[in-house]
């Protein structure tokens, strides 16, 4: 078991910021912690990196105890906080060379597991990191972690902020670096990366919702959910939201999903009500169900 | 860039297609590096225009010059009625504007902050009086009015962020990534607040990185290498590339440039 957390539960002064999380992250593991901002996301990595004191419960990394351990921990674990935390002023290569030096190794020691990220912004290397964009400055900010080789990876928020396209590049390289044995914790606000994790706790306002693999969690969801499209979107909001059956409407993108109270809705009453509110091209069909459905209903 | 005037449907048969924004050919150069490559387009009245593009596009250089905090190379550009060059105050006083980055101050109280931004704005006290009540009815927050700001949660923080850019009822707002990590319940009534601005009159240009909210706009120009590759509503775009959705549209378009 690489992570162990048994109910933790952290206050800042009367805010609860984490009660009574318990979860396990296996060896090899992708493991993705998903929830919006204020979840407690961050001091779940701050306490398991040992920067943080829990107020309760316990925990251990790769078989360390987080308190009476921490600085085997610190010694073998990679953290890429939620800010960019490199040093602005220092290039690309003087960053790696650093946080190398720090940890006692070289760049080259550990060169293979970074090879595949660092030759994207080799090309940058005498560039300060403060000028780099938000892409670049990710993918130096896994290399600095990585340079040690750590049998953990901590990650937090690491794709906030950053474009599609980043995103996308960002896990395909946690995906090749989990082949190389190394354990991931990541945590993120977007539910779509929930799915390239193996398993995933959903967490809100401190507290965990449900921990399983994506599949699972999508599986396992009972409700019927419709896709619902007509000409004017706004005027559709208003109409589902004041249909009498209605358990929830939210906009996904180019359609609403529509959730309906009884288990015998018929999709036409809905098309006959929305034709006579004058709305035109409806379209009503069974939903693909994401894992933000799912946390928005739990 | 060509303008498709014909997608934007205005929302009331009373809205004509009055021009908020107009862009034509706006540079902005630093030293030798061009950020933004003579781009050009328009926005009408009550348009939800999305502006997207791949970090290191040129979009957020290209926001500060329309906002009337950075001053174009060459090019124009007129906002809300006033040229961007020699009107930057006019445009800054006739826009609203919030982003993630900057929204309210924590250590004031709800009340004071509406107070501060309305005096800002230059509200008289009895118009930032009814404001008061207005947004903190229609926000619910009258448990909290007189809570410090930073207390509050980011989606709440967003939306009162949004309703106080809004103060002076300005023709325009410019929302920068209104809800990054923001939770989803939240987000969705977010949207909800701006498809009534919208349907109200008010022009919203949004700059944003979830795709699905990139399907919420009425058009979406996508920004490469400083210039605007794309432009049309998120319907034509995904038809263009043959696609199904706007997160597929950028893959295809979007590459990161440095």
């Amino acid at each position: 078991m690489s992570i162990e957390v048994q109910n933790i539960s952290k206050s800042y002064n009367k805010i609860k910021a984490v009660e009574n999380i318990t979860f396990n992250v296996n060896d090899g593991e992708l493991f993705g912690l998903i929830g919006p901002d204020g979840a407690g996301k961050t001091t779940i990595f701050r306490i398991l990196t040992t920067l943080l004191l829990a107020n309760e419960g316990s925990a251990t990394v790769a078989g360390y105890d987080v308190v009476k351990e921490y600085k085997a921990i610190r010694n073998s674990v990679g953290y890429m906080p939620g800010k960019f935390s490199l040093y602005q002023d220092l290039t690309v290569e003087e960053n790696l060379e650093f946080f190398a030096t720090i940890f006692g190794t070289t760049i080259e020691e550990n060169y293979d597991l970074i090879k595949d990220i660092y030759i994207q912004i080799e090309p940058f290397k005498t560039r300060r990191a403060g000028a780099l964009s938000g892409g670049m400055k990710q993918k130096l900010a896994l290399c600095c972690a990585l340079i040690h080789k750590p049998k953990v990876l901590f990650l937090d928020e690491p794709t906030t902020g950053v474009d599609p396209v980043s995103r996308k590049e960002f896990w395909i390289m946690l995906k090749r670096l989990q082949k190389k044995g190394i354990t991931i914790l990541v945590s993120t606000p977007y539910m779509d990366e929930a799915s390239l994790c193996d398993r995933i706790a959903l967490i809100q306002k401190g507290k965990i919702l449900k921990i399983d693999s994506p599949e699972n969690i999508i599986n396992n969801y009972e409700k019927v959910i419709y896709d619902v499209q007509a000409n004017n979107t706004h005027g559709l909001i208003r109409d589902l939201k004041n249909y009498l059956s209605q358990y929830s409407v939210y906009a996904f993108g180019e359609f609403i999903h529509y959730i309906d109270k009884n288990a015998d809705f018929n999709p036409n009453d809905l098309h006959d009500y929305l034709k006579n509110k004058n709305h035109t091209d409806i379209v009503i069909k069974p939903a693909i169900i994401t894992i933000e459905d799912v946390f928005m209903d739990l | 860039m060509a303008k498709k005037r014909d997608c934007f449907v205005p929302r009331n048969d009373n809205m004509e297609q009055e021009k908020i924004i107009t862009v034509q050919n706006l540079t902005k150069k630093f030293g030798s590096f061009t950020a933004v490559k003579g781009i050009s387009f328009d926005v009408y009245k009550g348009e939800i225009f999305g502006f997207l593009g791949a970090n290191g596009a040129g979009k957020t250089t290209a926001m500060k010059m329309l906002i009337g905090i950075s001053n174009p190379t060459s090019g124009e550009a007129n906002v809300a009625g006033f040229d961007v060059h020699s009107q930057a105050e006019m445009v800054k006083k006739s826009i609203g504007y919030m982003s993630q980055k900057f929204s309210m101050y924590d250590d004031l109280t709800i009340k004071e902050n509406i107070t501060f931004f309305g005096g800002i704005y230059g509200l008289s006290r009895i118009q930032i009086k009814q404001k008061i009540t207005q947004l903190v009815d229609e926000l619910e927050l009258q448990d909290v009015v007189n809570n410090l700001v930073g207390s509050l949660p980011l989606g709440w923080k967003q939306k009162l962020s949004f309703s106080v850019a809004l103060l002076h009822e300005p023709k325009i707002v410019f929302l920068d990534e209104p809800t990054g990590g923001v939770d989803p319940i939240t987000r969705r009534q977010f949207w909800e607040m701006i498809y009534t601005q919208a349907y109200k009159g008010t022009t919203i240009f949004v700059t944003t990185h979830y795709m699905d909210e990139a399907e919420y706009c009425d058009r979406v120009s996508i920004m490469v290498d400083g210039a605007i590759e794309a432009l049309d509503s998120p319907k034509n775009l995904k038809e263009q590339f043959k696609v199904d959705s706007m997160n597929d549209v950028f893959l295809k378009l979007a590459r990161n440039v440095e």
